[in-house]
């Protein structure tokens, strides 16, 4: 994968005449440019856009009981997002997400039915969820495996180990308390009230990447792990804490998903990875690791969000929704190569029209 | 990639010639830990419950590994690459769902144009895939992720809530999965038939080597007079065609298709390649090891049932083989690198 990133970034580079065509470089742009024209920003302007057209075309829309259902609808995947661009953005993944979440769905369900107390119950399932990162994070940073490879057996394994933990049964009896918590909303707003824990996680992730050295050695790490581990990064303890991070989120978003649903299930949440992956990489997230940000990933989510929710709202059928996810990821990764194409070309136009120019 | 390379090297350290040599080459041939372990679990669960290997019995093992195996070879060609195909449980759901229609259309259609269409419908789709990673350079595995879903919606769309039943196709069609040969199903030798000629490909032809290269290194590869995107696109169209024939089976097979046929196929597949010895970053592998794979793991749910083991447990069988798989293949490419340092040490 990595040598694709190479011949993609130096792409630009080979600069004949170094007279002008610099400035149409995107290497030219300078700090607030780059930011408004960013990849990332894009996904924002389009989720801007978006919103503005559904607040005015779509009636009841513009609701605080539409931002309430979005909400609560999108959280499992925006909590699962945040870590999972960190990992992405190292040129790694995780596609055992959601077989943790099931996992922790299945062990919350059979402790609260065997009349544990429930603090006692969420407290374990929490740490099974980061057991079952740390089991990723060793096999990944410690034996040096390939992600994919280990998270797509991870997948089938933490998915298997909560079909052996709850089989083929449900538990829905909740306390009342608890689960009418994980729906309720923040007085008139239709904010949900968990949307605050979101909150803190996003906020962490976001300064972790942005903010301090670990998140720079991240970025690094996507570039190149040779060199990151040259300038003193150490990629085998990083890995193995975004891991541990993610396996962490995931058991939050089980949790999150069986009290909402109030439903223990075993195949609780399956599927989620494809989603959650599809809306970090239309967050500009790049999957070759080194680009991407925190903002530019949440955009991604909620513009997944809204759409699916919009056209749902236009009793459009989920048909539809899969379809526009997937072309929807399509044109973000396909547009911009496209657009290089296009520049690369009026670039070597411009560069023989000036040569023959000179040759005539 | 590492049979030729132990070939080359394995006269300098001197040792184990002649029969030791054979066995040595036996033993790092990469399906060998797979058909050993699928040995042992047929063995034991046929020690255990003696009903297991009746004709029945073998019969269905090998009609559950059918499309799994097809799928498997045509996912193998994509990630010798460095590619995968995500979408391939959508395919195989579009085609299966074509062919329903198809027969539903005009129930006397010859069944060798079924496969024809089938097999042309899923190149089509292949190539759409292939057209997008290798014309704008995306990774496969997100384009194939979008493709993912934009093949279930058409699914969807186009099934709705529709479903097409055994008693909607003619008899002599849904008889590939019922008739045998020599105790093999029909539809099991054609599958057979796909691994050995892919196989003979992929080991005797100089395209088929090519992809190895390409997997290996795509630079060298490109720098070596490969056209890489020619034949990145080419296992892609084949992909989708075997995806095609294996949707075509899979309505043969199966009492229903519909809307949501195939769907989370796409991660058994890999699994099965993975587990068959396939190295998920490229330039090595086999499809036989690959089919080997797919055998192994649709077998393990049969012995499970033989043995009167929870089917809970499955699943987290199957990881834990993926991982015992790949760690597995780990071992082995160290140790080949470490040789390959001792030996190139001496020979300096």
């Amino acid at each position: 994968m990595s040598e694709t990133t190479s011949t993609t970034s130096t792409a630009p580079a080979p600069v004949a005449d170094s007279t002008k065509p610099l400035a149409s470089e995107p290497k030219g742009r300078t700090g607030a440019a780059r930011i408004l024209t960013g990849r990332d920003a894009m996904t924002i302007y389009a989720l801007v856009a978006f919103l503005i057209y559904a607040a005015i075309a779509i009636p009841r829309f513009a609701s605080p009981v539409t931002t309430g259902f979005l909400l609560l609808d999108v959280i499992p995947v925006l909590l699962i997002a945040m870590p999972m661009t960190l990992i992405i953005i190292t040129g790694e993944i995780d596609l055992s997400v959601a077989s943790t979440a099931g996992l922790t769905s299945a062990l919350m369900g059979v402790l609260w039915a065997g009349g544990m107390d429930i603090w006692l119950v969420l407290a374990i399932s929490l740490l099974a969820g980061i057991a079952a990162g740390m089991f990723n994070g060793v096999l990944i940073a410690v034996l040096g495996l390939p992600s994919l490879a280990v998270t797509i057996g991870t997948l089938a394994l933490f998915r298997g180990l909560a079909l052996v933990i709850i089989g083929d049964n449900a538990v829905a009896n909740f306390p009342k308390a608890l689960t009418a918590f994980f729906t309720s909303k923040i007085g008139g707003t239709g904010i949900p009230t968990v949307m605050i824990g979101v909150v803190v996680v996003v906020v962490f992730f976001g300064v972790l990447l942005h903010f301090t050295p670990f998140g720079r050695g991240l970025y690094a790490m996507g570039y190149s792990k040779e060199a990151a581990s040259f300038v003193g990064i150490n990629v085998a303890r990083s890995k193995f804490w975004l891991y541990v991070g993610s396996g962490t989120v995931s058991a939050l978003a089980g949790i999150y998903w069986t009290l909402r649903y109030t439903s223990a299930r075993s195949d609780n949440a399956s599927g989620l990875e494809l989603a959650v992956i599809a809306a970090v990489l239309l967050g500009g997230v790049s999957i070759f690791g080194g680009k991407g940000s925190i903002p530019g990933v949440i955009a991604g989510v909620l513009l997944i969000g809204t759409l699916n929710y919009a056209l749902r709202l236009a009793r459009v059928s989920d048909v539809v929704l899969i379809t526009v996810t997937g072309l929807l990821l399509i044109v973000s990764v396909v547009a911009p190569s496209i657009g290089a194409a296009i520049r690369q070309w009026r670039h070597t136009r411009r560069v023989r029209r000036s040569f023959t120019r000179k040759t005539t | 990639m590492s049979s030729a390379l132990d070939q080359k090297n394995a006269p300098t350290p001197a040792p184990a010639a002649g029969p030791g040599n054979a066995v040595a080459s036996l033993m790092r041939m990469r399906e060998l830990p797979v058909l050993i372990a699928l040995v042992l679990l047929v063995l034991v669960t046929y020690l255990i419950n003696p009903l297991f290997l009746t004709p029945q019995g073998v019969k269905d093992l090998l009609l559950n590994a059918t499309i799994i195996m097809i799928l498997a070879v045509g996912q193998t060609l994509l990630i010798i690459t460095r590619n995968i195909d995500l979408s391939v449980g959508s395919m195989l759901g579009l085609v299966a769902f074509g062919t329903g229609s198809i027969f539903s259309a005009a129930p006397d259609v010859p069944i060798m144009a079924v496969f024809a269409i089938g097999m042309a419908f899923g190149a089509l789709l292949g190539a759409f895939n292939g057209i997008l990673v290798t014309a704008a350079k995306v990774p496969a595995l997100v384009i194939t992720l979008g493709t993912l879903y934009v093949f279930r919606g058409l699914n969807n769309a186009w099934a709705g809530g529709k479903q097409f039943f055994a008693g909607d196709r003619p008899d002599e069609f849904g008889a590939l999965s019922v008739n045998t040969v020599l105790g093999f199903p029909v539809i099991t030798l054609l599958a057979i038939v796909v691994v050995t000629v892919v196989a003979v490909y992929m080991s005797g032809t100089r395209p088929g080597r090519d992809l190895y290269a390409i997997g290996s290194d795509p630079d060298a590869a490109t720098a070596f007079g490969i056209k890489v995107s020619k034949r990145v696109f080419l296992a892609f169209l084949a992909n989708g065609a075997l995806a095609g024939l294996a949707g075509v089976l899979y309505a043969s097979r199966f009492n229903s298709v519909g809307a949501t046929t195939g769907t989370g196929m796409e991660l058994t597949v890999v699994a099965a390649a993975v587990v068959g010895g396939v190295a998920i970053f490229g330039g090595s592998g086999s499809v036989t090891g690959a089919a080997l794979g797919a055998v192994l793991l649709t077998t393990i749910t049969s012995s499970l049932t033989a043995l009167r083991v929870d089917k809970f447990w499955q699943q987290a069988i199957v990881g834990v083989l993926i991982l015992t798989a790949i760690i597995i293949d780990r071992v082995a490419s160290l140790r080949t690198a470490k040789k390959l340092r001792i030996s190139e040490a001496r020979n300096v």
